[in-house]
């Protein structure tokens, strides 16, 4: 019997004296070395193949490792040059020819010139290409305009659209735009997702799964070489468990901070937290086909019904700002300033709903329990049902699972549901009002108009708005568009999310972007 | 002994067959696809109908089902489209991290679990045992991704004596004591319910036994204490605990989901997780049918570990 218990107590001591060694080695690991900075990612990269992703988590390693012919300007959602110096646009805005930046070369050491832009587009366009069996490529549709690409010469390609599509340009800038090396995808075919070869500052080194993507400095980069000489992301998808990573000293950087944990970071000299508003927008899709949303009277009580502003500092922890109408203010350029959000008032919204001859109907309201920029989908549900509760609407929850939810709502809610949450980021302002506002764009035309939104003026300034080739015509476009849906109110414009992220006191130069890209060529650390 | 092992191996294969169907039908039923888990917003029925043809899924569910199977009794379990790699690459691999943790914390649970009902039966309704008797029951109410979180708190962000997540060191790490350090917080996590549930039916065990005529007669025979305990008695009981630890490596599997998540190690149930929610139907079939292999082969040791120690079982 002592026995028994001898083991049990020098078992315990065992335990204990694992616990002092492991005590005495630890420290030192926790500090993460100068210069290799050790970015928190949310989830693991499906592929670095930048035409094979859809999901801002890759991006962020992508727009390290490739460059595109365009980027957008630091800070700004405004496109500048990249791999091509400069570009001419024909009057009927069908055709663009870009002049490529000479000298440069792929990570593989094959050299970047118009045929491999050409190779780019057609891997992805052209279902004959000897490499498209090495997608699928879920966003090549932002190209489908694009009728053909032609070499001129060395360094001069031209794309032909079949139409005039202004945002050509913008979708240039976005990863699916990236140029990847020809040679690398030949040789290695459909795991050139995991031996990537690109143009940009940082060099793909090593990706070991579900731990870590490694690049280091590209000395030779057309823009001179970063100052970090290696980055490495990992992937700790647990939210939780990133914020215990970044205060056990683990990484130095992590993105999408939850909101509860960043006044703990604001408040520790350690770290550094930053904020950038980017192109989204989180909004209820009201079905205007049947129901109570048909009169404009009850859209608009729902928009003054709602407190937007309780919305975004109590449940979203200040990481969002309120939502004046369809288009993010990130987009500076095309966007209206003097739009106004509807004010929280209760009254006004139980005049109108009196005024509509409201009286009680059920309103269903769909609401998903996750999802790509949903942000707190089942709090804000929550609240924004006791908000109109409280003017007299009876709105019911029906919450999904964010495939299901898509599944339903992408289908249009007639039939089915009043009210839909729904959240857009996008990289153009034509992006988002084109897919979700136009007639054209009902569900059953393959759009994303699921509320039934339409009004021939809207049609009209979005397809002019697509053909103008400069942008102050476009951007005036945008802005009477605004001014007539914020009237129209097919939604309840909600909130635009701010992106964050905290780093340690040793990360220097470090900014976010408004496209919610990570771009760390410019990054030090110490 | 031979012919009953083989006979129970070969009684595993319908099991795992029908398996096989039952994640088909059930990851066809449930709503969404992989089209629209790739598209995310950009979603059209065309973008679907697009990726669905380049991905296969546009065939009839029983043709896809027999294409599988017969792709996978030559080897190949296919492509998973959520990760881009080879399905038996990435299921072996985070097999293996899983079979670590899982591993650990079988033995932890064992010797701890064996101890401390060993300690409560001798000691019963004394201090030792009502001592340990708080901390087992604490145990198993404790919900273990809390406790995960809990520990990561102390041991990892205020203590800074373990490092919260992953499995190597992101930097400069690899080698054994990198690993010890990683896999303590989660092993001991793992096996906190089930080091409680081996302890008390450890004690129960040890308690019938020691309450039989046999016990008596050792005792009055003369022999020490410390023999009849460890010879006669532990060696009667264990023959009824060992079941139980065969069904706790199956519960330390399943159990696996939540602390891998805690504790972001690379494990296969966070990859079957991340496999449901993207609808990645091969990798979920890959991942499923390793994971209920091992379940009936870990039944199966326990089985014969049993035949092993328990003279009445011998044929």
């Amino acid at each position: 019997m002592t026995g028994f218990m001898r083991a049990f107590k020098s078992a315990l001591a065992g335990l204990a004296l694992a616990g002092l060694a492991a005590a005495g080695l630890q420290p030192a690991a926790a500090q993460t070395p100068p210069n290799v900075l050790i970015v928190g990612q949310i989830a693991e990269p499906k592929s670095l193949d930048p035409h094979a992703v859809t999901a801002v988590n890759d991006f962020r390693i992508l727009m390290n490792v490739y460059d595109g012919l365009v980027r957008y300007r630091d800070g700004t959602l405004e496109v500048e040059p990249a791999l091509a110096e400069s570009w001419e646009i024909s009057d009927d805005g069908t055709v663009y020819t870009f002049t490529l930046r000479q000298g440069v070369t792929f990570h593989d050491g094959s050299p970047f010139n118009a045929e491999a832009v050409k190779f780019n587009f057609d891997r992805m366009l052209n279902e004959d290409h000897p490499q498209h069996d090495t997608g699928p490529f879920p966003l090549a549709f932002f190209f489908s305009a694009v009728e053909e690409v032609t070499v001129e010469d060395e360094y001069t390609v031209t794309f032909t659209l079949n139409e005039p599509y202004a945002p050509f340009l913008s979708n240039l800038a976005y990863p699916t735009g990236l140029i990847v090396s020809p040679a690398a995808v030949e040789e290695h075919g459909q795991d050139f997702g995991r031996q990537p070869s690109g143009t940009g500052p940082f060099k793909f080194v090593e990706w070991e799964s579900n731990a870590r993507v490694v690049v280091e400095r590209n000395p030779e980069y057309w823009e001179g070489a970063p100052q970090l000489e290696a980055v490495v992301f990992r992937p700790i998808t647990d939210a939780n468990t990133r914020v215990a990573e970044m205060l056990a000293g683990g990484i130095d950087l992590m993105v999408e901070v939850p909101p509860d944990n960043i006044a703990q970071f604001a408040d520790d000299p350690m770290f550094q937290v930053y904020e950038q508003a980017g192109p989204h927008v989180w909004f209820l899709i009201l079905n205007m086909k049947e129901g109570p949303f048909q009169d404009k009277a009850v859209r608009q009580a729902v928009n003054y019904a709602i407190n937007k502003q309780v919305l975004v500092e109590n449940v979203l922890q200040g990481t969002a700002e309120i939502a004046a109408g369809p288009t993010p203010p990130a987009f500076a350029w095309a966007y209206n300033e003097a739009l106004e959000p509807y004010p929280y008032d209760p009254e006004k919204a139980k005049e109108l709903l009196a005024e509509a001859g409201y009286d009680g109907e059920e309103i269903v309201f769909y609401v998903t329990e996750g999802g790509s920029g949903m942000l707190n989908p089942v709090a804000m549900g929550t609240a924004i049902q006791a908000d109109l509760a409280a003017v007299g609407m009876n709105v019911t929850i029906e919450t999904y699972e964010w495939n299901t939810f898509l599944g339903e709502v992408n289908a249009g809610l007639e039939g089915k549901a009043d009210m839909a949450e729904m959240a857009w980021m996008t990289n153009d302002p034509d992006t988002l009002p084109y897919l979700t506002l136009r007639t054209d764009a009902f569900p059953s035309e393959g759009g994303f108009n699921s509320g039934y939104y339409s009004n021939p003026e809207v049609d009209t300034i979005l397809e002019q708005a697509r053909r103008a080739t400069e942008p102050e015509e476009r951007a005036s476009l945008y802005m009477q568009m605004q001014e007539i849906v914020h009237e129209d109110a097919p939604w309840a414009f909600i909130a635009n999310w701010k992106q964050n992220a905290v780093a340690t006191d040793r990360v220097q130069n470090f900014e976010l972007q408004p496209s919610f890209f990570l771009l760390l060529k410019d990054v030090a650390k110490q | 002994m031979l012919a009953y092992f083989l006979k129970r191996l070969v009684m595993a294969v319908p099991v795992l067959f029908g398996l096989t169907i039952i994640v088909f039908l059930i990851m066809a039923m449930i709503p969404g696809d992989p089209a629209t888990a790739i598209l995310g917003a950009y979603a059209t029925p065309e973008n679907v109908a697009r990726i669905n043809e380049q991905l296969g899924l546009d065939r009839s569910l029983p043709e896809q089902y027999f294409i599988w199977l017969g792709n996978m009794l030559q080897g190949d379990f296919g492509r998973s489209y959520s990760l881009n790699r080879p399905v038996i690459d990435e299921v072996l691999e985070r097999f293996n991290a899983t079979l670590i943790l899982a591993g650990a914390s079988l033995v932890l649970c064992t010797v701890f679990g064996l101890l401390a009902g060993i300690v409560s039966a001798v000691r019963q309704f004394g201090w030792t045992d009502r001592i340990v008797t708080f901390f087992v029951l604490i145990g198993i109410s404790m919900p273990s991704f809390w406790l995960g979180l809990l520990l990561i708190l102390v041991f990892a962000v205020n203590l800074r004596w373990l490092p919260p997540s992953g499995m190597y060191a992101i930097y400069g790490g690899g080698g054994p004591l990198d690993l010890l350090t990683h896999l303590a917080l989660p092993a001991f996590t793992l096996s906190v319910v089930a080091t409680g549930v081996v302890a008390r039916l450890t004690r129960a065990a040890m308690l019938e036994v020691l309450r039989q005529d046999y016990i008596r007669t050792a005792r009055a025979k003369g022999l020490s204490e410390r023999r009849v305990i460890y010879r006669h008695a532990f060696k009667a009981a264990l023959v009824s605990v060992i079941p139980i630890i065969g069904i706790q490596a199956g519960f330390v599997l399943g159990g696996a989901v939540y602390i891998e998540t805690v504790f972001q190690w690379p494990g296969i149930g966070r990859m079957l997780v991340q496999a449901i929610s993207t609808r990645d139907l091969l990798l979920v079939q890959g991942g499923v049918l390793v994971v209920a292999a091992s379940y009936v082969l870990f039944n199966l040791m326990a089985d014969m570990a049993q035949h092993a120690l328990d003279p009445r079982l011998k044929t």
